[in-house]
């Protein structure tokens, strides 16, 4: 049976970056506040889901044509390369950095590298929850 | 602070990460594995001497000082592990490129290796028991890909039961944690041995302890734990057997030991004793098991039960000797379980079955791989000059110190039907009229499974041969585990 | 509070026993859900109840709650959470494989290959 989803479809298109863009509001609040990487992953892995429900799992590979597990590969190395750059300055293992900026618009802000480090978990679980999703839903 | 000792944990994951890259080139897989292998070894060469002249070494991750950050310990006790951990699974990796199949290898086997190293090692290295869950969990999650991996279906029937069992026992992990946490109020092992001494406060910590018991004990497989662990390591393929055998369970050991060594040392009337029993049960069990079974792999899989028995029964008597039996035998049956398995898995190729029965007169066709079989099987037995030799005999000392007699006779009893269960593989596959030969076995392919197996049994040979040179090293880990202050003083003045 | 937690505690892990002890094996899953939950809510519970302001570093603030069991908690939910996807992947598949979710069916031994 085919069903006709144009309304599903379009909104789905504009709820999509909806989604993604309050993940990554949430993303950059968990640095002080509630939110970081493993639910801002989690909130844009929904988003990626909502595309696969609205339209197909071939269709949104065409859209996003990324490999989740070098998704995954990717967001180790960020996470493990942020731990092990202390290593190299004599510092302990995870030795996270930090200072103020003047930035041109933003102004000042806190630029810390645990962000880089959170980063790399929020890559690693979009990619976790999509390798997990297209395994499912791959052979209908 | 000294980021050393980190190496053997960072450099298997970071190879890890790369082997992600390019699945499907078979080649760039394995040449990775073996590189970054290769690396991890002569880091841990590296860290146990350096461990051997300065004592424990200490890293607090993000420079938190000690009793509030995660400590990472590496004293002689987990050096030598870490060590013997990427040894064998060099020889393992080396194994399985002729046994493992091809489909495995590109999806995600080298990986998954890596990964199950990470937290091997980790496990072995942290001072810190939420690290150690999490560690736990990240070589619990590589094994669960590597039993499934390939997807037939007794692997997916087992891999069910292995995988719930784990999660159940992960559960227990976190609950006994809280326990822990709400009694003791921290989580850094040195810190929480010091404080169980201060509070003296035994009723509760004593459950504590059973707790602690029944979740390793569920990954040791010790008695009444160990219903899961024939049927899970039937499943996979020979080189992930050899790797869960020698690795997956001593994880479990270390732990019980750890915690017995450090944390509970007020009630050991109780706990200890039940240790004991717990192990000589343990025995029992895995000898009936091993003697019980036609299939090869089962023997040697009850073997891997015997062998947890008996190193904890070493841990039970908290004496030096026993101790330091403990931590020879430990080592002493990674490799040689690894060995057993990897000649096991040639015993199948060329026969094409696991059953005993069906095998016989290998001696003619295959010499080497008998006598090899041979040598392994007194070793695992403790025929000296063998490997299982001396911690055998250290561990019965210890028992005999500390007045368990009969126990200690119980023991040595045990590695007759230790020896008695190997030599029936002997017996059947290699004498007697020429039983199921496989139709197409390779010569070079036996001849490349064949090889990283005989040096690993020559490992094992050595590791028998040199006890005199590895003596003072595993007097050291005795040591630490006998007198917990080294260990805590080396951790509350290492974080500066 | 803690009489409470400890009750919510206990139901939770009645509960999953419950489920876990059932044939199906996606109930099972979901037992182990529950288990899991229970636990994290232990942890919270063992932590204490003291302190009411979040532990968030602000100036004047000295009555903050305890943060290592929150810290834990979100290591064992993103854990559970991993392990939890992957056996329910694994249990797709063995169903596709065996044909059944049924426990019962899955005994193992060489005869029901």
């Amino acid at each position: 049976m085919k069903t006709n989803d144009v309304i599903m479809q379009f909104t789905a298109k504009i709820v999509f970056f909806i989604i993604f863009f309050y993940a990554v509001h949430i993303f950059f609040a968990g640095h002080y506040t509630p939110g970081g990487g493993f639910v801002g992953g989690l909130v844009t892995a929904s988003a990626i889901v909502l595309l696969i429900i609205a339209f197909d799992l071939k269709t949104v590979q065409s859209i996003l044509p990324i490999n989740y597990i070098y998704l995954v590969a990717c967001g180790l190395i960020i996470s493990l390369g942020t731990a092990a750059f202390s290593m190299f300055v004599d510092k302990p293992f995870f030795t996270h950095f930090f200072d103020y900026f003047n930035l041109p618009i933003l102004g000042k802000t806190s630029l810390h590298t645990a962000a880089l480090f959170d980063l790399g978990v929020y890559l690693v679980v979009v990619g976790v929850t999509m390798t997990i999703i297209q395994t499912i839903g791959e052979d209908e | 602070m000294n980021n050393f000792l980190l190496l053997p944990i960072i450099i298997p994951f970071f190879f890890g990460m790369l082997l992600m890259f390019g699945q499907k080139k078979i080649a760039y897989q394995r040449i990775t594995t073996l590189l970054g292998l290769v690396i991890s070894i002569l880091c841990a060469f590296g860290l146990v001497a350096n461990v051997y002249e300065n004592g424990p070494q200490i890293v607090t991750l993000g420079n938190w000082p000690a009793p509030f950050g995660i400590t990472m310990v590496s004293d002689m006790v987990s050096a030598l592990l870490v060590l013997t951990t990427l040894i064998l699974t060099f020889f393992i990796v080396w194994y399985g490129f002729e046994s493992i199949k091809k489909e495995r290898e590109q999806f995600f086997y080298y990986p998954a290796v890596m990964f199950i190293i990470v937290g091997v090692n980790g496990a072995f290295t942290t001072g810190d028991i939420f690290n150690l869950f999490v560690f736990f969990e990240v070589l619990l999650m590589a094994s669960y890909l590597l039993i499934v991996l390939g997807g037939e279906k007794a692997q997916l029937r087992e891999s069910i039961k292995y995988i719930l069992v784990n999660v159940i026992s992960s559960a227990f992990f976190v609950i006994t944690v809280a326990f822990l946490y709400s009694v003791v109020g921290t989580l850094n092992m040195a810190d929480i041995s010091q404080k169980i001494t201060e509070i003296n406060q035994p009723g509760i910590l004593t459950v504590i302890a059973i707790l602690f018991l029944l979740v390793f004990g569920m990954k040791a497989a010790i008695f009444p734990l160990y219903f899961w662990l024939p049927g899970a390591y039937s499943a996979p393929p020979v080189p992930v057997l050899a790797l869960f055998g020698a690795l997956l369970t001593k994880v479990g050991v270390y732990a019980i030991t750890r915690t017995y060594t450090l944390f509970f040392t007020q009630e050991v009337a109780f706990t200890h004793e039940l240790l004991l029993i717990l192990s000589i049960l343990t025995i029992v069990a895995g000898c009936i098991g091993a003697l019980a079974h036609f299939d090869v792999k089962q023997i040697i899989i009850y073997n891997i039960v015997i062998a947890v028995g008996v190193i904890l029964f070493g841990v039970a008597q908290m004496n030096e000797a026993g101790l330091e039996g403990a931590m020879f035998y430990l080592i002493h049956d990674m490799v040689i379980k690894a060995a057993l398995f990897m000649l096991i898995g040639i015993v199948i190729y060329v026969t094409g079955t696991t059953n005993l029965r069906k095998m016989g007169g290998l001696m003619k066709t295959y010499p080497a791989l008998g006598w090899f079989y041979l040598i392994a099987a007194l070793g695992l037995a403790g025929v000296p000059p063998l490997s299982g030799f001396i911690g055998k005999l250290l561990i019965v000392q210890g028992g005999f110190e500390a007045g368990n007699i009969w126990t200690s006779v119980f023991i040595l009893a045990s590695s007759i039907v230790v020896l008695l269960s190997v030599m029936r593989i002997f017996i059947y596959a290699f004498w007697g009229e020429q039983g199921q030969l496989a139709t197409n076995v390779e010569k070079k392919k036996y001849n490349r499974l064949f090889f990283p197996t005989m040096l690993l049994v020559v490992v094992s040979i050595f590791y028998g041969i040199g006890t005199e040179w590895l003596t003072p090293f595993i007097k050291q880990a005795a040591n630490v585990l006998m007198d917990p202050s080294i260990y805590i003083d080396a951790v509350m003045k290492g974080g500066e | 509070m803690e009489i409470v937690m400890a009750f919510v505690c206990g139901f939770l892990f009645m509960a999953a026993i419950y489920l876990i002890l059932s044939k199906s094996l996606l109930r099972i899953i979901i037992g182990t859900g529950l288990l899991s939950h229970g636990a994290h809510l232990l942890i919270l519970t063992m932590g204490s109840f003291k302190g009411s302001a979040p532990p968030v570093l602000s100036d004047g603030v000295t009555d903050y709650v305890d943060p290592l069991p929150q810290a834990l908690i979100l290591t064992a939910i993103v854990i559970s959470f991993g392990v939890t996807a992957f056996f329910l992947v694994l249990a797709y598949r063995a169903y596709q494989e065996i044909k059944t979710d049924d426990m019962t069916l899955m005994k193992g031994s060489e005869d029901n290959e």
